[in-house]
C-alpha cells in the first residue's frame, strides 16, 4: 500500500466527499471529514519520512509512463506543504463539528463537510502532481468547493464576498492555464520534469515570456500578492471561522508552492530572474504589502478583516523570501510557509472561539474577554507574539532566516522594513490585546470559555507556534532541503 | 402550456432521441468525439425540455432533487472506485490493464466504466443547477 501512497494521499478524501454527501448526517459526514483528514495526514508525514530518507518519489497514474502519463511526484519542497495542508485540515476538522453548528443551517452541514473534503483534495492535488494540466483541474477543484465554502458564511455578506473571489479567482485560474498553453504549444509537453528540459530550447521566444508573464500575474493573483489580494479581505472576513482558518492557512500557501514549483523547477531560476528579472517586480511589491497591508491592518475594527490584512502582509513575507532568489531567502521563504500556517491557524481558530461565544468579532464586542474567556484570548496573544516575531516563537525564526538573507547580499533597507512589519504588527494586535485585556466588560453579558473541542484544536497549533519557535532544526532542515533542491535544478 | 400542442408532441418525440444520443455519445466515447462530460449534458439536456415543457413539478416526479443529489456523488464513487479496484488487482490508480486477462480489454472496460461515472455525476450537477435556478422564487412580484 505504501507505493500507493502519493495518489491514496489524494483519493481518499476524494472518495471521502462524495460519501459525506450521501451520508447526508451533520455527525455522520463530520465523522466521515475527521477521517479523511486524519488519513491525509499519516500519509503526509509518511511520504515526507520516505522522501527526505530516499529522494523523490514518482507515481504514475494508470500506468502510463511519463511524459505521456500524469505522474506525480513527491519531493521535500511538497512534501512539506502536503504536512502543513494536512495539519491544518486534521486540526480544522474536529474544530469545525461545534463550530459549523452554530453557524451554519443544518440542512447544509452535510454539504459542508462534502466541499471541505474537495477543497483539501484539490489543495493536495495541486501540491503532488507532476503535470501541469492536472495542476490547473485540482486547482479549479480546489478554488470551486472554497468558493461555496465562503458563501455558507451566516453573514449575508459572504455571497457578495464569494462572488469577488469567483471573479478573481477565474481571472487567476484563466491566466495560468492560458500560461500552460502557451507552453503546451511551444514545446508539446505538461510534464513538469519534462517542460523544464525543454523550455530553453525555446525560451528566447516570444510566446515564453509571454508564457511566463500569464502564469505570474495568475499565481500572484490566486496566492493574494498586493496589489491582486482585494479579493482577500472580503472573504476572510465572512467565511464561516472554520472555513477562514482552513483557508488562510492553506489555500495561499498552496498558491505560493506553485509559485515556486513554476518559477524554480520549470522555467530555472536562471530565466526567471537573469532573464525576467521577476525578483524586481516582486521583491518592491512584497516590501509594499509588508507596509502597507500592516498599517491597513492597524485600522480595523473586526478582527478577523485585521487579520486578513496582516495575512496580506505576511504573504509579503513569503514572496520577499523568493524574491532573493538564494538559499537562504528560499528557506526563509519556505520556513514561512509553515510558520504562518501555524500562526494564522491559531489567531483564526481564537476569533472562531470568541465568534461562537459573542457571535461576532467586532472590537466593540470583545471589550474584557480576557476575563471572560481566558483560554482563548491567551491563545490569540501567544498567536499575536509569534505573528509579530517575538523570541521562542516560530514568527521569530522566519524574521530571522529573512533578515539574514537580507544581509546576506548587503540589503540593509530591506531589513529594516522586515523590522518595521514587526513593529506594525504590535501595533494591531496590541490594539486586540488592549480591548480584551483593558477593558470593562459589560456587566450584564454572561460569556463563558469556549467548548473544549474548539480550544484544543486551536491550543495545539499554539503550542507547535513555541514548539517549533524553541527547537526549529526539524523544520529549518527540511526547509533548507527544498530551497537547496529548488536551486539546485538550475545549475 | 397547455395550448401549445406542437411543442408539447415536439418534445415528447425528442426527448427518447434526446436521451438515446447521450448513451450513443458516452458508449461510443472511445472510438469516436464524444465520452463521459458530453453524454451527461445531452442527457441532462433532456430533462431540462421536459421541465421546459411541462413543468417544473411533473420533472420533479420523475427525477426528485434528491435521486439528482445522489447522482453527483455516485459517479464520483464509480470513477474512484474503479480507481480502487484497479489497486486492489495489483496496478496502478486507473490502471485499466488489471480489470481484465487481456489488457486491451480492460483499457476498455476501464473507461467506459470511469466514463459512466463522469456521465452520472456531470448529468447530476447538470440538473441540480438546473432545479437551483428554476426553484428560485421571483423577487419582482
Amino acid at each position: 500500500m505504501t507505493d500507493h501512497l502519493p495518489v491514496l494521499l489524494v483519493v481518499v478524501p476524494l472518495v471521502a466527499a462524495p460519501i459525506a454527501a450521501l451520508l447526508n448526517h451533520p455527525r455522520l459526514s463530520w465523522a466521515v471529514a475527521v477521517a479523511a483528514t486524519l488519513w491525509a495526514l499519516y500519509a503526509a508525514l509518511e511520504l515526507l519520512s520516505q522522501t527526505m530518507a530516499a529522494g523523490a518519489i514518482h507515481y504514475e497514474l494508470g500506468g502510463w509512463a511519463a511524459p505521456y502519463g500524469i505522474e506525480y511526484v513527491v519531493d521535500p519542497l511538497n512534501a512539506w506543504v502536503v504536512v502543513i495542508v494536512t495539519l491544518i485540515g486534521a486540526l480544522v476538522a474536529p474544530y469545525a463539528r461545534v463550530s459549523v453548528e452554530r453557524e451554519i443551517t443544518e440542512d447544509r452541514i452535510p454539504l459542508f463537510y462534502a466541499a471541505f473534503i474537495l477543497c483539501l483534495t484539490g489543495l493536495l492535488g495541486i501540491a503532488v502532481t507532476g503535470d501541469v494540466f492536472n495542476v490547473f483541474v485540482f486547482l479549479e477543484i480546489s478554488s470551486l468547493s472554497a468558493y461555496a465554502l465562503i458563501a455558507l458564511g451566516s453573514d449575508r455578506r459572504a455571497l457578495t464576498a464569494s462572488f469577488q473571489y469567483l471573479i478573481m479567482g477565474s481571472v487567476g485560474a484563466t491566466f495560468i492555464v492560458i500560461g500552460i498553453g502557451l507552453m503546451y504549444v511551444m514545446t508539446g509537453t505538461l510534464n513538469m520534469a519534462d517542460l523544464a528540459d525543454r523550455l530553453p530550447e525555446v525560451s528566447g521566444t516570444r510566446t515564453i515570456p509571454v508564457a511566463f508573464t500569464f502564469l505570474t500575474v495568475g499565481i500572484t493573483l490566486k496566492l493574494a500578492l498586493f496589489p491582486l489580494h482585494l479579493w482577500l479581505p472580503n472573504a476572510y472576513t465572512y467565511a464561516p471561522s472554520a472555513v477562514t482558518a482552513f483557508i488562510a492557512s492553506t489555500a495561499t500557501k498552496v498558491a505560493v508552492y506553485l509559485l515556486l514549483r513554476f518559477f524554480f523547477t520549470i522555467f530555472g531560476a536562471t530565466f526567471s530572474f537573469d532573464v525576467m528579472q521577476l525578483d524586481r517586480i516582486l521583491m518592491p511589491l512584497a516590501l509594499i504589502a509588508i507596509v502597507a497591508m500592516s498599517l491597513v491592518a492597524i485600522y480595523q475594527e473586526n478582527v478577523k478583516r485585521l487579520l486578513a490584512y496582516s495575512s496580506v502582509a505576511q504573504i509579503g513575507y513569503m514572496v520577499l523570501g523568493i524574491s532573493f532568489a538564494s538559499v537562504l531567502g528560499l528557506t526563509a521563504g519556505i520556513l514561512h510557509l509553515f510558520n504562518h500556517a501555524l500562526i494564522k491557524g491559531a489567531l483564526f481558530m481564537s476569533m472562531g472561539c470568541v465568534m461562537y461565544r459573542v457571535g461576532s468579532v467586532r472590537l466593540e464586542r470583545m471589550h474584557g474577554l480576557g476575563r471572560a474567556m481566558p483560554w482563548t484570548m491567551a491563545a490569540f496573544v501567544v498567536g499575536g507574539l509569534s505573528l509579530i516575531g517575538v523570541p521562542l516563537t516560530v514568527g521569530f525564526i522566519s524574521k530571522w532566516y529573512l533578515v539574514q538573507a537580507a544581509l546576506e547580499q548587503g540589503m540593509w533597507p530591506v531589513a529594516g522594513v522586515v523590522l518595521l512589519g514587526s513593529l506594525l504588527a504590535l501595533m494591531y494586535v496590541w490594539k486586540v490585546v488592549e480591548v480584551a485585556y483593558f477593558r470593562e466588560a459589560d456587566p450584564e453579558l454572561e460569556i463563558s470559555e469556549a467548548p473544549l473541542s474548539l480550544l484544543a484544536p486551536t491550543w495545539v497549533l499554539v503550542l507547535g507556534n513555541l514548539y517549533f519557535g524553541i527547537n526549529a532544526s526539524d523544520s529549518v532542515d527540511i526547509a533548507t532541503r527544498a530551497a537547496e533542491m529548488l536551486l539546485g535544478a538550475l545549475s | 402550456m397547455d395550448d401549445r400542442v406542437i411543442l408539447r408532441v415536439g418534445a415528447k418525440i425528442l426527448i427518447p432521441f434526446i436521451l438515446l444520443f447521450a448513451l450513443y455519445v458516452q458508449f461510443h466515447g472511445d472510438y469516436g468525439p464524444g465520452g463521459g462530460f458530453q453524454a451527461g449534458v445531452i442527457f441532462a439536456a433532456g430533462f431540462v425540455l421536459y421541465a421546459l415543457i411541462y413543468g417544473l413539478g411533473n420533472v420533479k416526479k420523475v427525477l426528485p432533487p434528491r435521486a439528482v443529489y445522489v447522482c453527483s456523488a455516485l459517479g464520483v464513487l464509480l470513477y474512484a472506485g474503479v480507481g480502487y479496484v484497479t489497486m486492489a488487482l495489483g496496478g496502478n490508480f486507473l490502471d485499466y490493464g488489471v480489470l481484465a486477462h487481456d489488457p486491451e480489454h480492460g483499457q476498455h472496460y476501464g473507461i467506459l466504466l470511469v466514463e459512466l461515472g463522469v456521465l452520472i455525476t456531470v448529468f447530476g450537477v447538470m440538473v441540480a443547477v438546473f432545479y437551483a435556478f428554476a426553484g428560485r422564487r421571483r423577487v419582482d412580484t
